[in-house]
C-alpha cells in the first residue's frame, strides 16, 4: 500500500494514499468537528458530501480553505486544523447555518441531543451576525403515522438522503430545488405517506438537527394512565432492554431489563409484559408454516414457493408492498410480534381478566418507527379498536420515566408479568440481525427431526455482515439460509429470487442496521457503530442467562395453545395470529 | 407548485423508453435524457418523470430533485409565445428587473409559469450576447432590445389574435 506522510497541526503522521484530512487527523487524536459527514464503519456507508462547510481546515500553499472529510492527504501536505484562519471561517459557517434556523431550541424534540446545538455550544456561538437582516427559508410541516417533517430545521447535511437511497435504496427522499429554497423532500413534494417511505426511521436517526422527528405518543399515554376507567397492559420489544440505559448514561450494551419492568410499573401500567412471549409465539406459527412449506415443497409441490420469508418487521413489510408486489406471496403470513401480542391481548387476556376490549389499552415499547405506523394498519382493528392502541419508541420512554422522577439507577430489578411475560431466550434475540431465524431453526429442527437439539448457539447465523448465509443441517436434509438486515441488503436477496438465483430455503430480513437494536426509535449512536455490537452483544448475553431457550418450550406458550389457539396455524391462529399483504405500489405514481 | 395532470398515451411512454435506451439506460445519463425528453415534449409533467426513473432505474424522488434544480427543465408546459427576460449582468444593471416584474404584473403569473390560456409563459435567461441593447426580451424567436417597462403592453399587443 502506497503511504503518504504529512503534517497535521504540527504532529507527523503517515497515511495509506486516499486517506482523508479527516480520517488523518483521527488517527493522530484530531477531531474536526462537523456536521455532514457519517462514517458507518461496517455498514460500509461513508457520507462525505462536504456540504456544511465546518470541516474546513488550511492546507499550506493552497490558496482557499479544504472540507476535511472530502480532501484526500498529499505527500508532505501541512495542515492546520485550528489556525486563525479556520477557526474564524468555521465560526461564519456556523452563523450562517444559524442565521436561517429556528431558534425554538427549548421545545425542539432534539434538543440536548442535537448535533448542531451541541456544535453552537462547542463553538461557544454567543450571537449571531446579522440576524436582524437574515432570511428564514419556510417549508411546510409533513406529518405521517410515524415521522414528522420540519424542513425548517434542516441544514441540507444529506444524511438522511445517503441512508434512503444508497444504504436502504428506498429511494423516497432527495433534495429538490436549489440555493436557498433546497430542502429535501419525496418526489413532487408529497407527504411522505403517500411516498414509498417504509417508515424505518433510519433518516431520523442520522438526522443531525430536529428536522427528521417521531411522532410522539408520550402525552397520550400519560393522559391514559390517569385514566381510572382504563387498564393499562405494556409489551416491550426485545432490543429496548439492551439500549435504554444509554439515555441514562449507562455503558452501551448494559442490559437493564429489570429495571425497565420496575419502571413501568412505577409508571402506572397494570400488566407489564413482554413482547418477547409472541416472539416465542411467533417462531410457533411461523416456523410451522416454514416446516410446512419446506416439507411440500420437498414433496414435490410445485405450487410452494421457497423461500419462505420472515415477516417481524414492518419496515420490510412496507418495502416489499411497495417495492416487491409480484412477491407478495413469499413472506410469512405471520404478524409480527407486536401485533401477535396485541390480538392475544385483547382476546385471550382480556377474557381472563374480564376486561372489555375497549377498556383495555395496550401499549407496546418499540426500537422501531415502523411500529408506530403498522399499529394503525386497518387489517389490526376489530370494530375501529386497534390491537395496539399506540406505540412508544425507546427514546420516548427514557423520556416519560425522566418526567416521572424516577431514579433509574436505584430502582430494583423486578420480574415481568404473567402469563405474557413469559419468553424463551429464542425470543429475546429476535432483537438483533440473524436473531428470528435462529430462533426458528432452534423450534422447526426438534419438530421437523423429533430430535433434541445438540447445540443451542448457531454462531454461524449471527454477525454484522449485511448479507449472511449458513447451512443448517436438518437431520441429513441441508436447511440453506439467508439474512439480511438494511433494505439495500434484502433488495440484493430478492432480485436473487426474483431472477431464479436464489437457493435458499429461508431467509430473514431486517429493514435497520443491526436489525431492531440499530431501529430508528433507538437512542441515537450518532454514528458510532461499536455502540449497536454491544448492544448485540447484550442480546445474547440475554438469552443466554434464560432457562428456557427454545420458544415451543415455553410453558406459556404450550397453555396458550391448549386452553385457547388450539395448534399452531389453527384456525384462531389464521384469524388472529395471520395476516394478507396488499400492493402498495399504486402510491408511488402521481396522481 | 401548480401541477397539471397528464394521461400519457402509449406512443408517448415509446418515445420516453427509446430516449433512454438511446442512452443505455444509464443511470448516469439522468441529465442527458431529461434534455431529451424535454425537447420532445416541451417540458417534464410528473408523469413523463415517473417514466423515466423506471427506465434508468433511478428513485422518482432523484429524477424530481434534477427536475426541481435547473431552471432548464420544467414541469409546465411553456406558453404559445414563450417570453424570455435576460437578466444577465448588462441587461441587470440596466434594469431587466422592472421590465420582469411589468410582465409578471401585466400576465398575473410568476417566472417558471404559464398564462392560464396557455398563451404566455414567462422565464429568464442569463445573456443573448445583445448585451449592447440590454436589457433584451426575447418572445420566441424575436428579440427586442433596450426594452424598459413602458414597452411591455406594445410588446404583449404584437400576439393578439
Amino acid at each position: 500500500m502506497e503511504m503518504v506522510k504529512l503534517t497535521i497541526d504540527n504532529k507527523h503522521i503517515e497515511v495509506p494514499k486516499g486517506t482523508t484530512i479527516h480520517k488523518a487527523a483521527k488517527q493522530v487524536g484530531i477531531e474536526v468537528p462537523t456536521l455532514c459527514y457519517m462514517d458507518l464503519g461496517d455498514l460500509k456507508i461513508e457520507h462525505k458530501p462536504g456540504g456544511c462547510r465546518v470541516c474546513v481546515v488550511e492546507v499550506e500553499g493552497r490558496r482557499n480553505l479544504a472540507p476535511s472529510c472530502s480532501t484526500e492527504v498529499t505527500e508532505g501536505m501541512v495542515v492546520k486544523t485550528h489556525s486563525i484562519r479556520v477557526l474564524n471561517a468555521r465560526r461564519t459557517v456556523m452563523e450562517l447555518l444559524l442565521s436561517d434556523h429556528p431558534k425554538e431550541c427549548l421545545t425542539c424534540a432534539k434538543s440536548g441531543n442535537c448535533d448542531l446545538q451541541n456544535m453552537a455550544i462547542k463553538m461557544g456561538i454567543r450571537e449571531i451576525h446579522n440576524q436582524d437582516i437574515s432570511e428564514m427559508s419556510t417549508y411546510r410541516m409533513d406529518f405521517s403515522p410515524a415521522i414528522i417533517r420540519d424542513m425548517n430545521k434542516c441544514i441540507m447535511c444529506r444524511r438522511c438522503e445517503t441512508m434512503c437511497n444508497d444504504f436502504q435504496t428506498v429511494g423516497a427522499l432527495s433534495a429538490i430545488n436549489r440555493g436557498f429554497m433546497s430542502v429535501v423532500a419525496p418526489a413532487f413534494e408529497m407527504d411522505l405517506e403517500d411516498s414509498v417511505c417504509t417508515y424505518c426511521g433510519q433518516c431520523v436517526a442520522v438526522c443531525p438537527t430536529g428536522a427528521l422527528t417521531e411522532v410522539d405518543h408520550t402525552r397520550r399515554l400519560i393522559r391514559d394512565l390517569s385514566n381510572p376507567s382504563k387498564t393499562l397492559v405494556v409489551q416491550t420489544a426485545p432490543a429496548v432492554r439492551a439500549a435504554l440505559g444509554e439515555m441514562f448514561d449507562l455503558p452501551a450494551g448494559t442490559l437493564v431489563t429489570g429495571k425497565m419492568v420496575s419502571a413501568l410499573r412505577t409508571l402506572g401500567f397494570k400488566y407489564i409484559f413482554d413482547t418477547d412471549f409472541s416472539a416465542d409465539l411467533t417462531i410457533m406459527e411461523e416456523g410451522t408454516e416454514m416446516l410446512d412449506r419446506l416439507t411440500r415443497h420437498l414433496n414435490g409441490d410445485k405450487s410452494v414457493r421457497l423461500p419462505i420469508l420472515t415477516s417481524c418487521c414492518p419496515g420490510w413489510v412496507n418495502f416489499f408492498e411497495s417495492q416487491f408486489i409480484d412477491m407478495l406471496e413469499i413472506p410469512s403470513t405471520a404478524r409480527s410480534p407486536q401485533q401477535m401480542f396485541g390480538s392475544i391481548a385483547k382476546t385471550y387476556f382480556a377474557d381472563k381478566i374480564k376486561v372489555k376490549r375497549e377498556d383495555l389499552i395496550v401499549v407496546s415499547i418499540m426500537p422501531c418507527l415502523a411500529k408506530k405506523y403498522e399499529c394503525t394498519r386497518d387489517e389490526f382493528k376489530v370494530g375501529g379498536n386497534p390491537d395496539v392502541d399506540y406505540s412508544v419508541s425507546t427514546r420516548e420512554l427514557a423520556h416519560l420515566i425522566k418526567q416521572a422522577n424516577i431514579d433509574f439507577h436505584s430502582l430494583p430489578d423486578e420480574e415481568f408479568d404473567l402469563p405474557l411475560g413469559a419468553s424463551s431466550g429464542a425470543g429475546v434475540i429476535f432483537g438483533t440481525t440473524g436473531g428470528v431465524i435462529e430462533a426458528a431453526v432452534r423450534t422447526a429442527y426438534e419438530l421437523f427431526t423429533n430430535k433434541k437439539l445438540e447445540r443451542l448457539d448457531f454462531k454461524e447465523l449471527r454477525g454484522m455482515e449485511g448479507i449472511r448465509e449458513a447451512t443448517i443441517d436438518f437431520n441429513g436434509l441441508p436447511v440453506k439460509i439467508g439474512i439480511a438486515h438494511g433494505l439495500g441488503n434484502a433488495r440484493k436477496l430478492l432480485e436473487d429470487i426474483r431472477s431464479g438465483k436464489s437457493s435458499y430455503h429461508a431467509i430473514e430480513i431486517m429493514a435497520c442496521p443491526g436489525g431492531c437494536i440499530g431501529g430508528g426509535g433507538q437512542p441515537l449512536h450518532h454514528g458510532k457503530f461499536d455502540i449497536l455490537k454491544k448492544r448485540m452483544a447484550a442480546i445474547y448475553r440475554e438469552d443466554a442467562s434464560k432457562p428456557i431457550r427454545k420458544s415451543h418450550e415455553n410453558p406459556y406458550i404450550i397453555k396458550l395453545y391448549e386452553e385457547f389457539l388450539g395448534k399452531p396455524l389453527s384456525e384462531r391462529s389464521h384469524k388472529l395470529l395471520h395476516t394478507h399483504y396488499v400492493d402498495k405500489s399504486k402510491k408511488i405514481i402521481y396522481i | 407548485m401548480s401541477r397539471i395532470k397528464v394521461e400519457l398515451k402509449k406512443t408517448d411512454v415509446d418515445v420516453i423508453k427509446d430516449i433512454c435506451r438511446s442512452f443505455d439506460n444509464e443511470p448516469g445519463e439522468l441529465i442527458n435524457v431529461l434534455h431529451s425528453t424535454q425537447h420532445a415534449f416541451g417540458y417534464l409533467p410528473a408523469e413523463v418523470q415517473e417514466v423515466v426513473a423506471k427506465e434508468l432505474n433511478v428513485p422518482i424522488a432523484k429524477v424530481y430533485g434534477v427536475v426541481t434544480f435547473y431552471s432548464f427543465f420544467s414541469m409546465i408546459p411553456k406558453g404559445k409565445h414563450p417570453i424570455s427576460v435576460c437578466t444577465g449582468t448588462a441587461c441587470y444593471v440596466r434594469g431587466a428587473e422592472n421590465v420582469l416584474a411589468e410582465f409578471k404584473k401585466t400576465l398575473k403569473v410568476d417566472v417558471g409559469e404559464t398564462t392560464p390560456d396557455g398563451k404566455f409563459s414567462i422565464s429568464c435567461l442569463r445573456c443573448v450576447g445583445a448585451c449592447g441593447l440590454a436589457p433584451v426580451v426575447m418572445v420566441g424567436d424575436k428579440t427586442y432590445g433596450r426594452v424598459s417597462p413602458e414597452m411591455v403592453k406594445d410588446i404583449l399587443k404584437e400576439y393578439e389574435e
